[in-house]
């Protein structure tokens, strides 16, 4: 394979190596959280977290552990840096979108460290290119403080009910609001739109529901403009867990499954919408 | 009013909002002892629809206790509940529509598979009846033919086509499409079908006829009726009468009402040059027995098979409604959409000959939108 042609001298300069048989198995799942531009990577000996957020309010979390990659090496604890995600999906995908079976890009992914661009090797059918992307200086990724302990309601729903839902949502409805209680309507997602209100209502009984843990009822407004994008981490997911805390925060989680199996992660994180008066 | 439909009628609602949404902007709901009717107009006034479910059609239906509800609302927001229209009969089981008058909110409540529940409160406006007024049993023509014939039919023209002719003969029918006098004939493309009166389930034609209406709205109805499988009759008189196609079943009964062109501006539309006159000779037998050869032959030359495009039909009573044009104005340039709209004011004013009972009550109250921006061209 041509990517094993490097020198020794080559790979003894990078910080972090990271690749794939298949580089699908990183572009789908970044695909999931590229509303924006731009992305902060983070790398540990675990694995890779690539961080992408909007106005403060919102944040996404895509999980690619180490031991997706078939080949994942890293020389310090934790190797940081920004990167333009569309550009970046853009060379993952350089050669084209087709999923003919059997055909597939692999991707070594190679980082020298601070100042230096992250390179990425691609190949496919015996062509090799060379993508080297300018990094800048990560940012700091916001701290929601979302912590386990603290949430006061969560529910597990098989992804299916959910993504009906969430393509017929009114979209002239500027907030969804999200009501889950231990009593009836148990989860319910409404919208307030031009033509009326709408409430999309999940008992706790049904078999699309794999967890239901709520001890108070609660009901949240967010933005629908942040939460969106999450539609496409919906459309990846088979299984997706739904948590609230005391102030109202959001924690959207994402199990999705890769071409070869493995499962992924991707979370998001939002702030409530200022503005419920009502229950 | 609290009505209750299950199973795959679900689906059949949903594709009869579906079907007006082609005809109008706006559903009107008005829920009778004889059944629901839904009812759509477009914005010129030239094409009326009318679904009405018999309740029959319903697992429980109670019409409104309030004898004289109606409402209208946008019909994107009826759609918008009934969205997913492929997989609605496998996860809805029940769909429930209840007026909630203190909210003044419509509520549509879906049930759907693994316990969810889809709850839409929808406002609306009250409105007048919406009522066309035409009466088929009247019509000198009637056809009625399955779905799939129409749909076959309809699919030579281009879906970019306004308006379509059928003309009828005692034993055939034709379609064609219908091109403006001024078009430059050079470019036009001319579609020719015809079809013989075995073709259909039923043919009756009183007087050669032919009928120049819009084909956009016929889709809405052949696009039900199709999943229906029910035959698709035709009502229709002469030239400046609707035309009325309508669907039934035991339980439902849809009523697609759309103007026709009236014969004072009916332009010749043939492949050959507007100078020639049709002939009004019965086409040779040979194309009967699918002989295209001398199908085309005849086209070339100035014998044209086909019904005469200027019937003298004696003067009817109907022929003393308003045209709001002369003859002058026949060949005259102009929206398609004026001209129909006249000719269906025509049709929904009763006239003293034909509907001596109609009171005026039921009529639709054309100013009733004024704030609407899509009434510029009714009169």
């Amino acid at each position: 394979m041509p990517l094993s042609t490097q020198s020794q001298a080559d790979i003894d300069q990078y910080i972090l190596i990271a690749s794939l048989d298949n580089a699908r198995n990183l572009s789908n799942i970044l695909k999931a959280i590229s509303f924006r531009d731009h992305a902060i990577f983070s790398a540990t000996q675990n694995g890779l977290k690539v961080t992408v957020e909007d106005s403060k309010c919102l944040q996404a979390n895509a999980f690619i552990q180490a031991d997706i990659f078939q080949e994942y090496i890293i020389k310090e604890d934790t190797v940081g840096f920004q990167v333009n995600l569309t550009v970046l999906l853009d060379c993952l995908t350089i050669f084209g979108g087709s999923t003919v079976p059997g055909v597939c890009t692999a991707l070594r992914m190679c980082y020298n460290g601070y100042g230096y661009p992250l390179t990425l090797f691609l190949e496919e059918g015996g062509v090799v290119t060379v993508c080297k992307i300018n990094t800048q200086e990560p940012e700091e990724p916001i701290d929601f403080d979302f912590c386990s302990t603290n949430v006061t309601n969560k529910v597990i729903l098989q992804s299916d009910s959910l993504k009906e839902a969430f393509s017929e949502l009114d979209m002239t409805s500027e907030v969804l609001q999200i009501t889950m209680s231990p009593s009836h309507p148990y989860f319910r997602l409404s919208t307030f739109g031009n033509s009326g209100n709408a409430h999309y209502d999940y008992p706790k009984d049904s078999d699309m529901m794999e967890l239901f843990q709520c001890t108070k009822i609660q009901t949240n407004r967010y933005k629908m403009s942040l939460l969106k994008p999450s539609t496409k981490a919906l459309a990846l997911s088979c299984k997706v867990s739904v948590r609230t805390d005391s102030r109202g925060f959001l924690s959207l989680q994402y199990l999705v499954r890769n071409d070869d199996g493995q499962i992924c992660f991707v979370e998001y994180y939002c702030c409530p919408d200022e503005e419920v008066e009502e229950e | 009013m609290d009505c209750v439909v299950t199973g795959g009628n679900v689906k059949v609602l949903a594709k009869a909002i579906h079907s007006l949404s082609r005809i109008g902007e706006e559903l009107y709901l008005e829920p009778v002892e004889d059944g629901l009717a839904l009812r759509s107009v477009n914005s010129s006034r030239s094409a009326f629809a009318c679904f009405l479910l018999s309740p029959l059609f319903f697992q429980r239906y109670q019409a409104a206790s309030d004898q004289s509800f109606r409402c209208k609302m946008p019909i994107k927001s009826v759609q918008a509940v009934f969205k997913s229209l492929a997989s609605l009969d496998r996860s809805v089981e029940k769909c429930r529509i209840q007026l909630n008058s203190e909210k003044s909110r419509l509520t549509i409540t879906l049930h759907c598979k693994h316990g969810l529940l889809k709850t839409h409160n929808l406002s609306f406006q009250d409105c007048e009846s919406l009522q066309a007024v035409f009466d088929k049993e009247s019509c000198a023509n009637v056809l009625q033919a399955q779905p799939r014939l129409m749909v076959d039919t309809v699919l030579h023209f281009p879906p970019s086509l306004d308006e379509v002719n059928l003309s009828v003969s005692s034993d055939r029918v034709w379609l064609r499409n219908h091109v403006e006098d001024d078009a430059d004939s050079l470019r036009a493309m001319m579609t020719e079908l015809c079809l013989s009166s075995e073709e259909f389930d039923h043919f009756a034609v009183g007087t050669q006829t032919s009928v120049t209406f819009c084909l956009k709205e016929l889709r809405g109805l052949l696009v039900f009726a199709e999943s229906s499988g029910l035959p698709v009759s035709m009502y229709f008189d002469e030239p400046g009468s609707p035309v009325i196609l309508s669907v039934t079943d035991s339980v439902l009964e849809a009523n697609f009402v759309l103007a026709t062109l009236s014969e004072d501006s009916h332009p010749k539309n043939h492949v050959n040059s507007d100078t020639k006159h049709p002939d009004t000779e019965q086409p040779p037998d040979d194309f009967m027995s699918d002989d295209m050869d001398s199908f085309l032959i005849a086209m070339e030359t100035s014998e044209l098979p086909g019904p005469s495009h200027a019937p003298a039909s004696p003067p009817r009573p109907s022929n003393n409604r308003k045209h709001s044009f002369s003859e002058e104005e026949a060949l005259a340039e102009g929206p398609p959409n004026k001209k129909f709209c006249s000719l269906f004011f025509g049709s929904v004013l009763p006239t003293s000959s034909q509907l001596p009972n109609q009171t005026m009550q039921s009529q639709e109250v054309l100013a009733s939108d004024s704030e609407d921006e899509n009434q510029t061209e009714t009169s």
